[in-house]
């Protein structure tokens, strides 16, 4: 079926070195793979895998100092690369059109959308100005977007329509191929969804072909019918998206599919343990504007508690507060039986080292020139006084509880990986021996196989240590492996607060279902469900 | 409702508007505070305006009496407030050097100054722009590496060395320009011309390699964007890509660029004046330091603010205007 329809664009033997200093870096090695008409290609990989260079590349663009050093990128049979700019300009945007990760930087901030949508048609010379905007009017109605919206400039437009107004203008020329590079990744569950089936609308109506690139298993396998799987710059695996899901070949494939099956097993003491952790009635402010509504709940020891929102619901703010970075304008904190100071500088040695925090970006939370060593150590100084003799001793004991490699006690902190710069962050809040650890995004930075191993790892740590966790998440698969409990807040308020069986499996809150129901599952035809569900809903009304 | 979006209107109306005025409001206020720094700065020098004008052998009593005239013995807050109301009234003081009016000895040397200011940026700031934008614009390439090159060693060498190149160069070697500039009242437009060229090229060498450097990095920075790529990806032309999408985004960071120099010709043309002779208010700034004519420093200084902050405020208020942010507040 695949071989009989043409070849719309063909990559062979594709190798792209990028020139870092004089030394060639390569990011592309002899990668292979095929676009048919009418059909779109998923290409999923971790970051760093290529993806992106790769989805340039299709477009016969170069990042300026990246280089093909073999093979070719063939549209309709002629080789991109060996193109004048002047006809690779006349393909672009035309035939093949490009919709990015992020709209709010794609669109240019001093241009209204609509001038920025008609830009290539009229360019171009296939469109009058007039027939573009009244084309645009049509293609906005069909992704959901008000008419009027095109008038706007891009920083008046939510982050969900601008990406929808992105996926319009690639659009714009009705090309024959487009390029999705991460569409969904910078938006929240419950708007991804909306744009998700914007997207398919769009591609089955015009019968789009399309390249779908992203880090998301379950999104790639709603969107595509084949999937390649990129890996450091290679093909590690092609197949239709079925096989691809039923019986994947690759161990690194296998590995990306297991990630999502992780969940802790349900714990039934957790009811007798003292109380850790109470806040009653928090109220919180930036400025005038409300950040925190009337936050009450409490924790008991050794608990794991997820605190799940979507980006502004006041989860980190939540956090801020308790660390007293963030003053509350009402209520309290009450930890372990006393009321704490409301701002950090209130609080005594002690109190501070009992609440550890641990950030999204290991990047910028440890110091680069750093060793791991003197990363660890710090706290063990500030603290406790131990002999030196003990206090290496401590140190190697700590890195063997994140399972970090002995050998790496003198290596500086930028030199390590995502997943190991994470661990070192562990051990440093471990090494404070806190009772409360305030784990913020701390996976959302990192790939999937190395967040589940992190994961583990706190899991692990929890009920070895007998710790106490808030886990402040936007993603409620990464929730469900490490809690016992589950906070759902949304723009400052408690949603609700559950068992965490107990909340994903039957939500009482809308709202609760709703992200719930957001979350794209890993198998063929997810989407196309909501979609139908939605439209019998709207029909219903 | 209808309460609701008046005051969205009110509030989307204004931002642009009071961010201008508060900005305008901050320049006076800095103005002020030179102001006072002028003044204190005279006030911190050894000796005061009477012993400079009597000089070494006065008698005390002489000293005294002077003093009294020149209302030298009121507290240092009141003499303040008298010169500053003295300032805003127009009134500029009489030179200690020679009696005259500060005003008369400004009039010539400000239109001078003025007229040399004005040739140097209207020569160099076009040509500063075009060079940031061709740099920019072939990254890279040998035309982007000689500018840089060029542009670096000028901004090292300090500006009295390349006049007097340029001195030795098209005035002793090859005869073509005078090296002192002596411009007199009445003098035919183009003699002015002829005769300021060498201390116009030598404010313009420096201020071009500087600005060159500046809104080359600027362009660079815009070019950089999301949205540029975002273009090129729509098969826009190169220039389209330029003057369509990065110019507008730069306009801001060029605004200060121009500000930046036209505030650094104000400010060389006091070295640039001293090595050409040449009859300005730079020029009368050094004079009047030497012979410790207090008034007339305390003006020459206070216009030089003026102009400087003056062009760092209209910077800031053309970015404020560029910014759509602001500009078109959300709904």
């Amino acid at each position: 079926m695949v071989s009989a329809l043409p070849v719309l664009l063909a990559v062979t033997d594709l190798s792209i070195a990028a020139n870092a200093d004089g030394r060639m870096d390569p990011i592309l090695q002899g990668i292979d793979l095929s676009l048919n008409t009418g059909e779109v290609l998923g290409i999923i990989g971790e970051s760093g895998a290529g993806k992106s260079t790769l989805g340039l590349a299709l477009m016969g663009y170069l990042a300026r100092n990246c280089v093909v050093t073999a093979g070719s990128v063939a549209f309709e049979g002629t080789d991109l690369f060996k193109l004048a700019e002047s006809r690779r300009r006349d393909l672009r945007g035309v035939r093949i059109a490009y919709v990015a990760q992020s709209a709010a930087a794609s669109f240019n901030p001093c241009r209204r959308l609509i001038d920025q949508h008609i830009e290539a048609a009229v360019q171009h010379g296939l469109l009058e100005p007039q027939k573009a905007r009244d084309e645009a009017a049509a293609i906005y109605g069909e992704l959901g977007l008000p008419a009027e919206l095109a008038l706007r400039f891009p920083h008046q437009v939510s982050g969900g329509q601008l990406q929808r107004a992105m996926i319009a203008m690639a659009m714009s020329c009705r090309p024959d191929v487009i390029i999705f590079d991460e569409p969904t990744t910078a938006l929240d569950v419950t708007t991804q969804i909306g744009v998700l089936s914007a997207l398919r609308q769009v591609i089955r109506n015009h019968r789009l072909s399309g390249v779908y690139i992203s880090h998301d298993l379950a999104l790639v396998a709603q969107m595509s019918d084949r999937i390649v799987v990129l890996r450091h710059g290679r093909v590690v695996e092609t197949a239709d998206t079925a096989t691809m899901l039923q019986a994947p070949k690759d161990d690194y494939t296998k590995s990306l599919w297991a990630v999502r099956a992780l969940a802790k097993p349900q714990r039934t003491d957790t009811g007798l343990a003292p109380e850790l952790l109470s806040i009653e009635a928090l109220d919180a402010h930036y400025g005038a504007f409300q950040v925190l509504h009337n936050i009450n709940f409490s924790l008991t020891k050794g608990q794991a508690m997820a605190i799940v929102g979507e980006s502004g619901s006041g989860k980190s703010s939540l956090a801020r507060a308790l660390i007293g970075i963030l003053s509350p304008t009402n209520g309290r904190v009450r930890f372990e039986g006393t009321v704490l100071p409301s701002s950090y500088k209130g609080r005594s040695a002690d109190q501070l080292r009992r609440i550890q925090f641990i950030y999204q970006m290991a990047d910028t939370a440890l110091n680069p020139r750093h060793s791991v060593k003197t990363t660890i150590e710090r706290p063990l100084k500030l603290f406790f006084k131990l002999p030196s003799a003990m206090r290496e001793e401590r140190i190697r004991s700590l890195m063997a509880a994140v399972e970090l490699d002995e050998r790496l006690l003198h290596r500086k902190t930028k030199s390590l990986s995502g997943g190991q710069k994470q661990r070192v962050a562990i051990a440093r809040a471990l090494a404070a021996e806190p009772s409360l650890l305030i784990c913020d995004e701390v996976t959302s930075a990192l790939d999937q196989i190395v967040a589940e191993e992190v994961l583990k790892l706190l899991l692990r740590l929890q009920s070895e240590m007998l710790l106490s966790i808030l886990f402040i998440t936007h993603d409620l698969s990464a929730a469900k492996a490490v809690s016992d409990r589950i906070m759902v807040m949304q723009k400052g308020k408690i949603v609700e607060v559950g068992e965490a069986q107990q909340v994903l499996t039957s939500p009482t809150e809308t709202y609760t279902r709703e992200l719930i129901a957001s979350i794209p599952q890993l198998r063929v035809g997810w989407l196309d469900e909501k979609i139908s569900a939605a439209r019998a809903k709207r029909q219903a009304i | 409702m209808q309460e609701f979006q008046r005051r969205n209107f009110h509030v989307s109306r204004h931002p642009v508007a009071s961010l201008i005025l508060r900005r305008i409001g901050l320049a006076l206020v800095t103005l002020l505070a030179v102001s006072v720094v002028v003044f204190a700065l005279v006030q911190a020098l050894p000796s005061d305006a009477a012993e400079a004008l009597l000089g070494q052998n006065a008698t005390p009593q002489a000293v005294a009496h002077l003093r009294q005239e020149l209302g030298l013995n009121e507290p240092v807050v009141a003499r303040y407030f008298a010169w500053l109301a003295r300032l805003l009234s127009g009134d500029l003081g009489r030179s200690l050097a020679n009696g005259l009016p500060v005003s008369d000895l400004l009039r010539d040397r400000l239109a001078n100054t003025l007229f040399l200011f004005l040739v140097s940026a209207t020569a160099s700031l076009p040509l500063a722009l075009l060079l940031g934008l061709a740099c920019a614009t072939w990254r890279g390439s040998l035309f982007d590496r000689v500018c840089n090159i060029v542009a670096a060693s000028l901004i090292s060498s300090p500006q009295f060395l390349v006049a007097y190149l340029l001195i030795y160069l098209l005035s002793v070697s090859w005869g073509l320009f005078p090296s002192s500039a002596d411009i007199r009242p009445g003098m035919a437009t183009q003699d002015k011309f002829y005769v300021a060229f060498l201390p116009a090229v030598t404010l313009c060498v420096i201020v071009v390699a500087y600005m060159l450097r500046m809104t080359r990095a600027a362009i660079l920075d815009v070019l950089g964007n999301d949205y540029i790529r975002m273009a090129i990806l729509k098969g826009v032309k190169q220039r389209r890509v330029v003057v369509h999408h990065a110019l507008p985004n730069a306009i801001a960071p060029i605004a200060i660029v121009v500000a930046l120099l036209l505030a650094y010709l104000i400010v060389g043309v006091v070295i640039v004046e001293t090595v050409f002779v040449y009859p300005g208010l730079g020029q009368l700034l050094v004079d009047a330091v030497g012979k410790r004519d207090i008034v007339v420093v305390q003006a020459v200084s206070m216009i030089f603010a003026t102009a400087f902050i003056t062009f760092n405020t209209l910077a800031d208020i053309v970015s404020i205007i560029c910014n759509p942010r602001l500009l078109y507040p959300r709904a």
